[in-house]
């Protein structure tokens, strides 16, 4: 558990790794909220209710899971941004 | 898309409190995230925002968060907020009260933060029952409901908060659900930006008190009946009456323009000074006596 609380660092940032979805065990409680309401099935419980990205390919990085989650216990990596196209419009300034 | 969690934990009081409180799926932390979103997405710096909360699980909410904070006393944030509010005018005041907290020891404070239009932002967790205390009912319960102080069921009905708050005054009314987390957070924003007293009301669920009580299941089956039963206030009219038994609207429900008593308690002082100003030359010359 300290392990885990002390992911949050000084700056306040967690460490949420590079899977897409990362869960802050310590603080989850194991509600089955983001599993349930998982719009495309990709989260599954364990035995013992923690949420398991089981199904990676399905996960779209909608974000739904984090938002909804009660505990600030689930952290979904940002899609990757698409490089921005180059406007060039010939003039100078 | 940003990084929610890295954005949201900069503003919890993350190395003391956590995990919080509250019931494993209970609604108040997903409120609460709603609200930090909500606080970030509008550029607020941490030290102009204060958030003040009675007493209740609701009310818990700012031992979490790293703003001004104030807990005070149940029934009373809307009486502190308004302190507050009358200090420091340029300070964003948000109040995360309970449906007990605000409506049954607090309905005065409430029906008259209404009426005097002071611009704060009011947070209100409907949970339709006491949860720190135990389950008891709350001017919330509706009809027939199962609270520890009402085993036959409740023959009172519940408040319809909206309502009330529009006919008491409130000139931005609002309605939300914790399954509706991304339109809460767009709620809360609206009621931050409105001049003037604003309510959103958000129907959360205790079920560990009030649902387990009512056989309505635990956090996942209450969030499927909050999905089921909200209805966007811009379908109304369009539904037809018999498909609105038992629903409920959600979204800005009222949102009208009103002087705000800040504002109005300024030109007081001014009005007040201007005239003591020619008092005073009036009590010099003793002209009047
Ligand atoms: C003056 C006073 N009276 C009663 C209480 C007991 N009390 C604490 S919380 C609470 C009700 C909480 O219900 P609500 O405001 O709906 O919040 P919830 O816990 O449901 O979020 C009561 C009656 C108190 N703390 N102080
Ligand atoms: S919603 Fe949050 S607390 Fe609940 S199971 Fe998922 S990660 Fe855990
Ligand atoms: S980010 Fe969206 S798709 Fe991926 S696990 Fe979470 S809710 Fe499911
Ligand atoms: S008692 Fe009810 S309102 Fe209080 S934390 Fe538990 S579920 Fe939430």
């Amino acid at each position: 558990m300290a392990d885990q609380i002390n992911k949050i660092e000084p700056d306040g940032n967690p460490e949420i790794g590079e899977e897409k979805v990362h869960v802050f065990e310590a603080w989850c409680k194991k509600c089955g909220i983001c599993v349930a309401f998982c719009p495309t099935g990709a989260l599954t419980s364990d035995a013992n209710g923690l949420p398991l990205l089981t199904y990676p390919e399905k996960c779209t990085q909608c974000g739904m899971c984090e938002l909804r989650c009660p505990d600030f216990a689930i952290a979904v990596r940002p899609r990757e941004k698409k490089e921005p196209k180059i406007v060039t419009t010939g003039e100078s300034q | 898309m940003p990084i929610f969690s890295e954005m949201t934990h900069k503003y919890l009081r993350a190395k003391k409190k956590f995990p919080n409180v509250w019931c494993s799926g209970c609604g108040i932390g997903t409120v609460m995230g709603a609200i930090i979103r909500a606080i970030d997405h509008l550029h607020l710096s941490r030290d102009e925002v204060v958030m003040i909360s009675g007493i209740g699980c609701s009310s818990r909410m700012p031992v979490y968060v790293d703003f001004n904070t104030l807990h005070t006393t149940h029934g009373r944030p809307l009486a502190f907020a308004t302190g507050v509010k009358l200090a420091k005018p340029n300070l964003k005041v948000i109040i995360v009260t309970g449906d007990g907290d605000a409506l049954a020891i607090g309905g005065n404070h409430f029906i008259h933060a209404c009426r005097r239009n002071i611009d704060l932002t009011t947070i209100l967790i409907n949970n339709s029952t006491y949860g720190m205390t135990g389950g008891q009912v709350a001017p919330t319960t509706p009809f027939m409901k199962i609270g520890t102080t009402a085993p036959y069921g409740n023959r009172e009905r519940g408040f319809d908060i909206s309502k009330l708050a529009m006919a008491a005054g409130a000139p931005f009314v609002a309605r939300g659900t914790v399954y509706h987390v991304v339109q809460l957070q767009k709620l809360v924003e609206q009621a931050i930006l409105k001049k003037g007293f604003s309510l959103v009301e958000v129907i959360s669920q205790c079920h560990t008190l009030y649902g387990r009580l009512n056989k309505e299941g635990g956090p996942v089956e209450m969030m499927k009946w909050q999905r089921d039963h909200a209805i966007p206030i811009s379908a109304a009219g369009k539904v037809p009456a018999e498909k609105l038994k038992d629903k409920f609207f959600t979204g800005v429900l009222w949102d009208i323009d009103f002087p705000e008593y800040c504002e109005e308690y300024d030109k007081v002082i001014a009005l007040a000074q201007s005239l003591a100003e020619g008092e005073g030359v009036r009590v010099k010359g003793k002209e009047r006596e």
